[in-house]
Parts: structure tokens; sequence; C-alpha cells
């Protein structure tokens, strides 16, 4: 790899989500702690002045006591005798002049910090040659106008804030090595899976449809994507092959009738024949012509349906008075095609809907019955019923026969486009009926179902009805 | 013979429109061919037709927007409108508009022929007849009574409404779509022979043992009520 190349690597993991959202977490981290290590030290350096404060006054109420029993004699010794203690508090007595009676520091000047708060002062200890350092001090005017001064080194409080300083220094190169490292892994993690997820979708797009987005099984939000993105591949595969289905099965069911009309056209056309015969083979190419524009009308209407349009134009349909339309329309010839049609309808059942198109289905339906639901044997009942009931808030029409019915594995193939079970090939029809009632099904924002008549076949439709107020 | 009709045919489509004139003349009418909207308004405007049979897509104006002119003028031709989209929806901004008839493309001549044979007719003033009689076959509108040779036929509603739109086109053919639509009000292509055998059930009571038969078979068109004697 060359140096280009892993500039632009690195760019592209810089620019990567991951990584810019770790650095904006790492630097809010960062300005998070130092405040916090900033308060700690504000407020230890202040108890710690306050404590300091309150052990000065008990030391001034002391020795103002040894004054007022013994005098400045007295007092002079007490603060000879204190100040040689390790780790003693700081004396100074002086007269208002500034001239020093004891005490254990020089270099201030007491009658500067009298006052009932303990302030900071710089100063020398005696026996340090001449360091400087740093104290709280308070001074008290004695009656006989001599200024004592107490003090207490602020070492303790300086070793503090060298504490808190190296514990800051620490947190934030710790926070900043570790952060930055991980911000980079994480992004580099990220990114590989992403750069895994585009070069699949590129060889999907590339034609290798079978191919899914790799899933590493941690269950995160990329996952997550990538589960959403395969299932969404699936759909479209289904969808696909769902197409060619019906390409296929529109090149047989087209293409079947195209051939006889060409067929019938040739053949009239081959040999020397009489009128008759024209005659005979025009009337086949229209009727052939007929079939194939019914079997487009079925299309565009199915297409339509599915597409959603016709809505619009909903009103509210008499369902009850639409299926006996229907039934009473289609009862003489089931009659004639040796079937009995009863129908069972519940009155006053009202839809939101499109009548012609839900009058369509159930024609639909009936004419499937009498076409594949006469009873296998010959002398058995051929019954077809046609039944409208309400039921839990929807009408329910059911349209039953007596025949061989539909096994239930095929019932699917059954509601699909040209979906003509091949035992049924032979016989006429589109094979778009119930792929119809199926899309006018979902276009009133019902269902339609295959079930079992035992025997036969049963095929169940729901549509939201209209409560009358 | 039924008088032969003034039709204009107003299409773009210059093949399908002399397939048409030559139909149309064959059955006995005259046909007149407008290429475009504004030439077929003016063409329908000057009058004198009696049915007019428009496109929907045409070009310069469109079929539907040039009913509506005509209608707007006063003018009450009957029209059929033609058009490749055969959907409800369309059926209904097609009637909307000022149509008399829809028919979806393709067609076949004699659904064409007998649905405009039956809208010119409207034309001359409908007298509401409460009786419609042909030869001995009697149909009372009021009382709902059938009769023929003066022995009355039994009839279920439906028939009723069969026989009574086939009477009152006496003498005119009346396709299997025409019937759905007329008596059922329903336009979707019923399939297999639903409508024969409603028929057939109609001519069994009216006809049967009837030395004249009335109700007849067009092949390929339709059937009428007509007295052939």
């Amino acid at each position: 790899m060359t140096t280009g190349n892993s500039f632009a690597a690195l760019k592209g993991l810089v620019g990567t989500t991951a990584f810019k959202l770790s650095v904006v977490y790492l630097v809010a981290s960062a300005i998070f702690s130092a405040g916090l290590i900033t308060y700690v030290g504000w407020s230890a350096r202040r108890l710690i002045d306050v404590q300091i404060g309150q052990t000065l006054t008990a030391q001034i109420n002391g020795l103002e006591d040894q004054y007022r029993i013994g005098g400045v004699r007295r007092l002079t010794s007490v603060i000879e005798r204190r100040s040689r203690e390790p780790g003693s508090f700081l004396f100074l007595l002086q007269e208002p002049t500034g001239e020093t009676i004891a005490g254990n520091i020089s270099g201030v000047v007491a009658e500067r910090f009298i006052g009932r708060r303990a302030v900071e002062a710089s100063y020398r200890r005696l026996d340090d040659e001449g360091q400087t350092s740093d104290a709280l001090v308070r001074t008290l005017v004695l009656p006989g106008n001599q200024r004592l001064l107490v003090g207490r080194d602020l070492e303790e409080r300086e070793r503090l804030n060298v504490v808190l300083n190296q514990a800051l220094r620490i947190l934030l190169g710790g926070l900043l090595l570790f952060g930055g490292l991980g911000s980079f892994f994480v992004a580099r993690r990220a990114l590989a899976r992403i750069d895994a997820m585009s070069a699949t979708s590129r060889s999907i797009m590339a034609g290798d449809l079978a191919e899914r987005l790799p899933v590493s099984g941690s269950g995160d939000e990329l996952d997550r994507l990538a589960l959403s993105l395969n299932a969404m591949l699936d759909r479209i595969g289904e969808l696909m092959q769902g197409m060619k289905e019906v390409s296929d099965n529109i090149a047989h069911d087209l293409k079947t009738p195209l051939t006889r009309l060409r067929n019938s056209a040739e053949q009239a056309l081959r040999a020397d024949k009489g009128q008759h015969d024209y005659r005979a083979a025009l009337e086949r190419c229209i009727m052939e012509s007929d079939g194939l524009i019914r079997t487009f009308n079925a299309l565009l209407l199915i297409a339509r349906t599915e597409a959603g349009t016709g809505t619009d134009s909903f009103t509210s349909v008499d369902v009850s008075k639409m299926i006996d339309d229907i039934s009473e329309m289609y009862e003489p010839s089931a009659e004639e095609a040796g079937a009995l049609l009863t129908s069972n309808i519940e009155p006053g059942l009202i839809a939101l809907g499109n009548r012609e198109l839900l009058g369509q289905v159930v024609a639909n339906l009936i004419d499937n019955a009498m076409k594949y639901g006469l009873p296998p044997v010959e002398g058995s009942p051929a019954q077809i019923n046609v039944a409208a009931r309400r039921f839990e808030g929807h009408i329910q029409i059911t349209v039953s026969d007596h025949g061989t019915g539909i096994p239930h594995d095929m019932r699917g193939r059954a509601v699909e486009r040209f979906g003509r079970l091949d035992v049924s090939r032979n016989k006429p029809g589109s094979g778009l009926g119930l792929s119809l009632a199926t899309a006018v099904a979902h276009l009133h924002k019902g269902t339609l179902k295959l079930d079992s008549n035992s025997p036969g076949l049963k095929v169940v439709m729901e549509i939201p009805a209209v409560v009358l107020p | 013979m039924l008088p032969h009709m003034r039709i204009l045919i107003v299409e773009d489509d210059v093949e399908a429109a002399s397939y048409l004139v030559k139909a149309l003349s064959e059955a006995g009418h005259v046909a007149d061919h407008a290429r475009d909207g504004l030439s077929g308004y003016g063409m329908a405007g000057e009058g004198g037709y009696d049915c007019l049979i428009v496109d929907r897509m045409l070009p310069k104006m469109d079929g539907l927007s040039m009913i509506g002119g005509l209608r707007q003028q006063g003018l009450e031709t009957p029209v059929l409108i033609l058009s490749a989209l055969g959907q409800v929806d369309d059926r209904v901004k097609g009637l909307r508009a000022g149509g008399d008839d829809y028919l979806a493309k393709p067609y076949a001549f004699s659904e064409l022929l007998a649905r405009v044979e039956i809208l010119s007719r409207r034309k001359t003033p409908q007298v509401a007849e409460s009786t419609y009689v042909v030869r001995d076959l009697r149909l009372d509108r009021l009382s709902h009574k059938v009769s023929r040779a003066g022995e009355d036929i039994p009839m279920q509603p439906r028939e009723f409404r069969l026989l009574e739109y086939l009477m009152r086109n006496a003498g005119r053919v009346v396709t299997r779509t025409m019937l759905l639509e007329q008596v059922w009000d329903y336009h979707f292509d019923p399939g297999t022979n639903v409508i024969d055998v409603h028929i057939s059930r109609l001519r069994s009571k009216i006809d049967k043992g009837q030395v004249r038969p009335l109700l007849h078979t067009v092949r390929g068109a339709g059937y009428v009520i007509r007295d052939d004697g």
C-alpha cells in the first residue's frame, strides 16, 4: 500500500460517522472530567481554608488568654515554646511600630493582617534561609497595643493542588489515548462492515440476486439494518419470481389463443376452399380474438384494482341486494349446468365500495363454482351455495361448492394471476377470477380466503361493513 | 327494415373510421367522418345527424370537451363514446360529460350497431307508452301483466324487465351486454351463457307452442323481438 492509499484510507476512516461521534464524545467527556476535577480542587481548598481559619481563631484565643494572665512576658515565652514544636503554627508578636518581639517568621508586617478573617500572606521562616512560603494568617491587636499574628503554612493545600493537577493530566492523557484508539477501532470496524455491505449491494445490483448482506450476529444497529434490507431483498426476490411466473403464464395463456388464431387464418388460406370454410375460419378468428380481449381486459382490471384506483368512486353498496341479484342472474345457467344454486343472504348488509367490482367478483366466484365445483361422481348432489352475513364488523361473503376442491398446498397458487391449476387447464377461463377477487377484496380493505367445504371449495371474502346509525 | 340514419364518426384513426363508415353503410346507414375534435364539433353543430360516435382521445379538442361544448349549445343528438379505457370510472366520466352510451375498444361491430340504432331512436320524443304490443304479444307496464293471444303469462319480475326492454326496442337488435346493463345494471362480461339461459326461459314462456315465434336470436349479435310475418 502506498502512502497516498493509506492516507486516503485514514481520511475515509476519519470521515466516518462512528469516528466523528467518538471524537465528539471524547471532547465532551474531557471537558466534563476537567471541570469536575477543578471543582473538586476548588471545594477542597475552600474546605481547607475554613478549617485553617478555625484553628487560627482557636490559637489566637488561647494566646490572648495567656496574655491576660501574664502579659507580654508570658505571651512571649508561650510563643517561643510553641514555635519549637514540630509542625508548629507561625507566630509573630510585634510592637505597633513593626518591631518584632517574638515569633518564628520574618518578612511580614502584622499590622496589615488585622481583621476577623484569615488571609493569605507570604512569609519567611527564621530557621529556613530566606525561603518564602505562603500561609494563611490572622492578626489580633492586644490590649497593650501589640500585634499578635498567628498563621498556618499552606503547604498541605499546595500538595493537594499538585495531586489534583497530576490526576487531571493523567485522566486527560488516558482519555485521549484510549478514546482516540477506541474511536479509531470503532470507526474501522463500522467502516469494514459498511464496506462489506456496499460490496454485497453492488454484487446484488450486478445481478447476483441470491446474495444477502452479511449479519455479524451481534444484534447491533448495523445487524438490524442488514436484516431489514435482507427481508426487503427476499420480498423483492419473491415478487421477481412472481413476475417471472406471471410472464411465463401470460406467455402460455396468450400465446396459445394467438397461435390458434394464426393457425385458423393460415389454414383457411392454404387450400382452395369454399366460402363456407372461409366463413368458419373467420368466425374462429373472431372467437379467439374475443377471448384474448377478455383476458387483456381482466389483466388491466386486476392491475388497476391492485394499484388502488377506483376507491374515490366508492359508494355505499347494498351487498345483500347485489348478491341476491347476481345469484338470481346465475341461477338459470347453474340449473342448465346441472347444479342447484342456493343462497343464504342476511338482509341489509351495507358496505362502502364499488358495486360493479364486487358484483363481478361474486359473479366470477359463482362462475368458477359452476366450472370447477361440480361433483366428480355423477349423481351426487351438485350444490352451489352463496351466503352473506355480518361477522365481527365485517360482511362475510361465502361461495361454496361440492366439487373436488383445491388441495391445501395449492390454494396459494390458485389466487395468483393465471394461477389456473394444471388439472383444470383444459377448461375454459382465463384463470384470473380468483386473483381479481383477491385484488378487489384488498381494494376494499378486506381479505379473501380459500377453505375446504369438505368436500369442495369454499371461497370466503370479508370486507368491512358500514354500520348504519 | 329500419329507416336509414345519418351518423357522424369523430375518430382520428383513419383506418378504424373508414372501416366503420363502410360497415355502417352496409347496414343501411349514411356515415360521415371527422378527423379531430374541432372539425367534429363544427360538423355536429350544423345538425342533421341522428347519432354521433365520438372517440375519447382526439387531436385539437378531446372527445369529452367536444361533447360538453355541443351539449352547452343545446344540441341533443345522441352520442356514443368510444374509448380504449373500458373501466367503470371512465364510463361514468363519459356519461357525465354528456355522452349517452359508452363502448370500450376493441368492440364488436354488431355491438356498436345495436347501440347506435337504439340510441338514435331516442331522438324521437319518447311517448311514455303504457302498453307494448308486438303482434299478439302484449305487455302492460302499469299492471305488470303479459299476455299472448289473450292468454295471461305469469312472469318473474326480472323476466318482465327483460321482456319490457326487448319490446320497447322491438325490431332492433339488443346485445347481451346491453341486456346486462339495462336489466341488471352491471357492465362486466358475465361469461358463459348467463344471458342466453334467461332468454331461452323467456322464450319458452312467450313462444312455446306458438306457430310464429317473436323472440329471435341474431347470430353473432344478440336478440330481437320482431314480428316476421
